[in-house]
């Protein structure tokens, strides 16, 4: 007992720095994991807290862009609106599939390869994981982990981030990843060597993972080439956001989703 | 004793939060972005008990991981850091960390930059391989920790400068 008592005093030093080492390890290989929720993340009220009111101060920055951005949005909907009242204004659409919830980014980040974004709606406001998070603009990224006041955005500019994604033209689908370079740029795979599309053709959200409604624009294709084996396509494919400047969003929940997870599991 | 806690907690304090608040807003060069709060560790008084030393290089990693969402990665890097410090004082300093009369303020140029130098290109390597954590992307965990370490480097031997005046 006493020998052993020694070895640890001896080496308290490289043990403790094991320790250490070995926890700080384990936390970051459950960050890499997807599906295992995390102890620590920016959607937490303390760092949460603190990044809202920096966000508070920087917003007036760039607040004239933010509302230029913001009417341009609303002028789309109200030309839409007015060219569509003919048609439906009589019967108010009552069953939405699709709840949205309006939040402002209180975090951004689009340089490490792991990106987050903190928004500041959570449990209160009825956020969930596996929300899917949008601007006018665009596809941002999906809720991976919420507090009472925060919620936590995997961006699509996280190379852990999946998305169904298609073709606008042709609804081939793949997969929309991101290769941790070009801030701009993210990847789409597996689309078939036959399938035909050009430079500048627009890819949108596929509908087929329930947290994205069709049809959501995500970018258009800069360059494309063929994999290895020389079956499969991989496109680059320019976002439509700016991920740099992000401030409002909006949550998508999809009011369907219970019904469809019941379906999926008694298929299995 | 506790001139040298509380000069500590304020150090921890301001880069921490000089670290999320301004060095994470910055974009040089498109991407780069340095990481300040490696200064904490570098110039941490020498000679002091080591395992507090340990810990508070551990605590200052993880605080930054839960600002920036990077799970553990800051952490092991800071505590790996902190724990081959001896090994490059020695190094860079040679007889004067043997008698522990180091003052980061007061030492010599050319030895505070191998110093600093290697402890955070070390940090750096550790860092980013453990953020991208895959092999295949061994030429972006290289070039990118090699670009933010030179960034980090002359931030921190700037900093360090303008403390060390403050001091003297």
């Amino acid at each position: 007992m006493q020998q052993l008592l020694n070895f640890f005093f001896k080496n308290r030093h490289p043990l403790l720095f094991l320790v250490l080492f070995g926890v700080s390890l384990v936390l970051t290989i459950r960050s890499h994991d997807y599906h295992r929720s995390q102890i620590l993340s920016s959607a937490n009220q303390i760092t949460g807290g603190i990044h809202e009111l920096f966000s508070g101060i920087g917003s007036y920055f760039d607040l004239k862009e933010q509302n230029a951005m913001l009417l341009d949005e609303n002028n789309r909907l109200k030309q839409m609106e007015f060219n569509t009242l003919g048609i439906n204004s009589s019967s108010e659409i009552t069953n939405y599939q699709y709840k949205l919830t309006p939040a402002t980014v209180v975090k951004n980040s689009y340089k490490s390869p792991q990106n987050y974004l903190t928004i500041n709606k959570g449990h209160r406001d009825f956020i969930k994981e596996e929300f899917g998070v949008i601007t006018s603009k665009g596809l941002v990224g999906v809720v991976d982990k919420t507090s009472n006041k925060y919620a936590r955005v995997v961006s699509v500019l996280n190379t852990k981030s999946k998305i169904n994604a298609k073709l606008k033209q042709s609804n081939h689908f793949g997969t929309l990843e991101w290769n941790g370079k070009n801030s701009n740029m993210v990847q789409l795979y597996d689309i078939q060597d036959m399938v035909n599309f050009s430079v500048g053709d627009t890819i949108v959200t596929s509908g087929y993972s329930m947290i994205f409604p069709e049809n959501i624009p995500i970018g258009t294709i800069a360059s494309f080439q063929l994999n290895e084996t020389k079956d499969l396509y991989i496109i680059d494919v320019k976002l439509f956001n700016d991920m740099s400047n992000l401030r409002h969003v909006h949550v998508i929940e999809n009011l369907d989703l219970n019904e469809l997870d019941t379906l999926n599991s008694t298929n299995e | 004793m506790n001139n040298l806690l509380f000069s500590n907690i304020g150090r921890f304090l301001g880069l921490v939060l000089v670290q999320v608040l301004i060095c994470n807003q910055m974009d040089f060069l498109g991407h780069l972005n340095p990481f300040i709060y490696v200064l904490f560790i570098l110039i941490y008084p020498v000679g002091t008990n080591r395992l507090q030393f340990l810990f508070w290089c551990f605590i200052i990693g993880i605080i930054i991981d839960h600002f920036l969402d990077t799970g553990g990665a800051h952490a092991a890097a800071s505590v790996t850091m902190a724990y081959i410090r001896p090994f490059f004082l020695k190094f860079a300093f040679g007889a004067a960390y043997e008698y522990q009369a180091i003052k980061f303020g007061q030492a010599e140029f050319f030895p505070r930059l191998t110093y600093f130098g290697f402890l955070i290109v070390i940090h750096h390597l550790l860092l980013f391989s453990l953020l991208f954590f895959d092999i295949d992307k061994l030429d972006l965990i290289i070039s990118n920790a090699l670009s933010s370490s030179a960034f980090t480097l002359f931030l921190a031997l700037l900093l360090s400068g303008l403390f060390s005046t403050k001091e003297s």
